[in-house]
């Protein structure tokens, strides 16, 4: 029997010629990821196992979470992250202001490539599917042991084909493609699965298309997504890559559970209501709903072309007197290019607010926490209620076009509803 | 071994957010953690909760964030056992590693209702209704997860591994 990609990445890491769905494995880890939240506590356990770190050039730790410190509490994470990485001579370590957003950064620059297994204490770690490695998140004694041994054990999940078909139309972002796959499946209907994407479609996907759509695996209850490998990702991976890696690809009598099938021509522009991602409506059918905030960042849309989509909508618009539009660049490096194109200019001179990368607003932890009765269209990946502040608030979730064209009109909308 | 307790009765898609929010993550403590727990969905739970009660949850309980905090903080509050009907994956990995049994019962869940008393044997994963007379049994876990479990984590496994090496 063939074997799908997820089950050739984890059968290679396992040490095994082949394995099937529902397997207990233990694997290799090529890399292990924490932030300020999920690291500190993961500490305590390591010690109590013991010895040093497996391996101090395959663990990355990233503050980004409560970042740059939002008060004394969060500050002392931090610096227990920092006193670990000195003690353990942690290579891959991303100071406030030389990284950014952990799903941004990893694929931005090279530590994480195809064939790659990747475990990461948050649960959007499935992100590196993207690049069609097999990459899942944990929680903290998961992550201990890992930083300890370098294994991790799983179950060989079984697989979804995610059939995308037709070629994404202009103005539909990958948000929209994941937000109606997850109405389709629902929010626990990839759960234990691997959501395996594939068809003609794929190729006319942006490489942060496809990291928004693998970011949001979990969203479907799913352990990982995973895409092929193609000229899209060459393209990406090329200077950023330096290290040798592996192109996997599904054996074409491999085993799938399910197969879904999107047309991608027939994509509309989409948003997800509380206080699931699942509920999700398109944007033609909904009526006026104002909102409060508007915010465009985040693991899950922070990347250099949601800036550019943003921006394209922004220009020359200012955002709605009664909304506050907050821009999250995800990393340095999308920070930078967006000032060099002149996209922070435009956000300003629209009258939003620029913020350094941080996780912040997403969960609820800073930088924009919503008040009672308050609506917030996010960019950001969960709309569960209370996540974004105050437990009578609510997030609506969408692509960068649509959240940008909600900002100017201060109601959700898109950008079609601004001519 | 047999746990006798009164049920704590929630939803479909209890996520981590509302189990432990994020403006509380700044602590590990348990007993912090606890004072917060479910406080998103239900204030009265961490004021009210007795040792040995017992959580009974819907499809896909614990979905969302990998923030270990959240088994923790029910774990912290006295709830020896959680039932669901499923369990988002990366918070039954945290259970099993932190040594809290989950017990997974699908469509069953749906003959528990709050305050009814049950007896739980998490070893054979029997479930006996005592307020309905209703008997559940939970999916047995796979393999060596079962050793994780009896180990009463993952760290006391693995540490007897390496003893044992």
């Amino acid at each position: 029997m063939g074997m799908n990609m997820t089950e050739k990445i984890l059968a290679t890491h396992a040490g095994l010629k082949e394995v099937a769905a529902g397997q207990l494995v233990t694997c290799k880890l090529d890399m292990v990821l924490a932030n300020d939240v999920t690291a500190p506590p993961s500490f305590k356990e390591f010690e109590k196992i013991g010895g040093p770190v497996f391996d101090n050039t395959k663990i990355v730790l990233v503050p980004d979470h409560f970042t740059p410190n939002k008060d004394i509490k969060s500050a002392g994470l931090s610096k227990a992250v920092r006193d670990f990485v000195n003690k353990h001579n942690i290579i891959n370590y991303f100071e406030v202001g030389r990284g950014g957003i952990e799903h941004v950064i990893l694929p931005e620059k090279g530590i994480v490539a195809p064939g790659m297994l990747t475990i990461g204490a948050d649960s959007h770690t499935c992100t590196y599917g993207a690049l069609g490695g097999f990459s899942t998140g944990v929680g903290t004694t998961d992550l201990a042991v890992a930083l300890a041994t370098g294994e991790a054990w799983f179950k060989v999940p079984e697989a979804i084909k995610v059939k995308l078909t037709g070629t994404k139309p202009a103005g539909i972002t990958g948000k929209d493609v994941m937000l109606t796959l997850i109405d389709m499946i629902g929010v626990d209907g990839a759960l234990y699965k691997t959501l395996e994407f594939s068809g003609e479609g794929v190729h006319s996907l942006s490489m942060d298309d496809r990291l928004t759509i693998a970011n949001m695996a979990i969203e479907a209850g799913g352990k990982n997504g995973i895409f092929p490998v193609d000229e899209v990702t060459l393209a990406y991976i090329k200077n950023r890559v330096k290290k040798p890696y592996t192109i996997i690809e599904s054996d074409a009598d491999a085993k799938y559970c399910r197969t879904v099938t999107i047309n991608l021509n027939e994509l509309v522009p989409v948003v997800a209501f509380p206080h699931l991602p699942g509920n999700t409506k398109k944007v033609d059918e909904i009526g006026d709903i104002k909102i409060d905030q508007v915010v465009i960042g985040s693991c899950t849309n922070g990347r250099i072309e949601d800036m550019r989509i943003a921006a394209q909508i922004l220009k020359g618009h200012t955002v709605h007197k009664d909304v506050r539009c907050i821009v999250i660049p995800g990393s340095q490096q999308v920070y930078k290019e967006s000032i060099k194109k002149g996209y922070i200019d435009i956000f300003i001179d629209a009258g939003a607010a620029v913020s350094t990368p941080t996780c912040g607003p997403c969960l609820g932890a800073h930088m924009g926490i919503l008040a009672a009765g308050e609506r917030c269209v996010s960019t950001t990946n969960r709309n569960f209620r209370g996540r974004m502040g105050h437990v009578d608030s609510e997030v609506y979730l969408a692509g960068p076009q649509v959240a940008a064209a909600s900002a100017i009109l201060g109601k959700i909308a898109q950008p079609k509803d601004l001519q | 071994m047999a746990l006798t307790g009164k049920v704590w009765r929630y939803g479909d898609n209890i996520d981590t957010d509302v189990i432990i929010p994020a403006r509380y993550l700044m602590s590990f403590d348990p007993q912090e953690l606890a004072s917060h727990c479910m406080v998103d969905i239900d204030k009265s739970f961490a004021k009210n909760v007795q040792k040995g009660d017992i959580i009974v949850g819907g499809k896909n309980f614990g979905c969302g964030s990998s923030r270990e905090h959240a088994p923790v903080a029910i774990k912290a509050s006295g709830i020896p056992v959680v039932i669901a009907a499923s369990f988002a994956r990366i918070f039954y990995r945290n259970g099993i590693n932190i040594g809290l049994p989950l017990l997974e019962i699908g469509k069953d869940v749906e003959k528990i209702s709050a305050g009814d008393k049950l007896s739980v044997d998490t070893a054979t994963g029997e479930i006996k209704n005592i307020t309905t007379g209703d008997v559940f049994h939970a999916h047995p876990l796979p393999g060596f997860v079962e050793d994780i479990a009896k180990a009463g984590g993952l760290i006391n496994y693995i540490k007897e591994k390496r003893k044992n090496a």
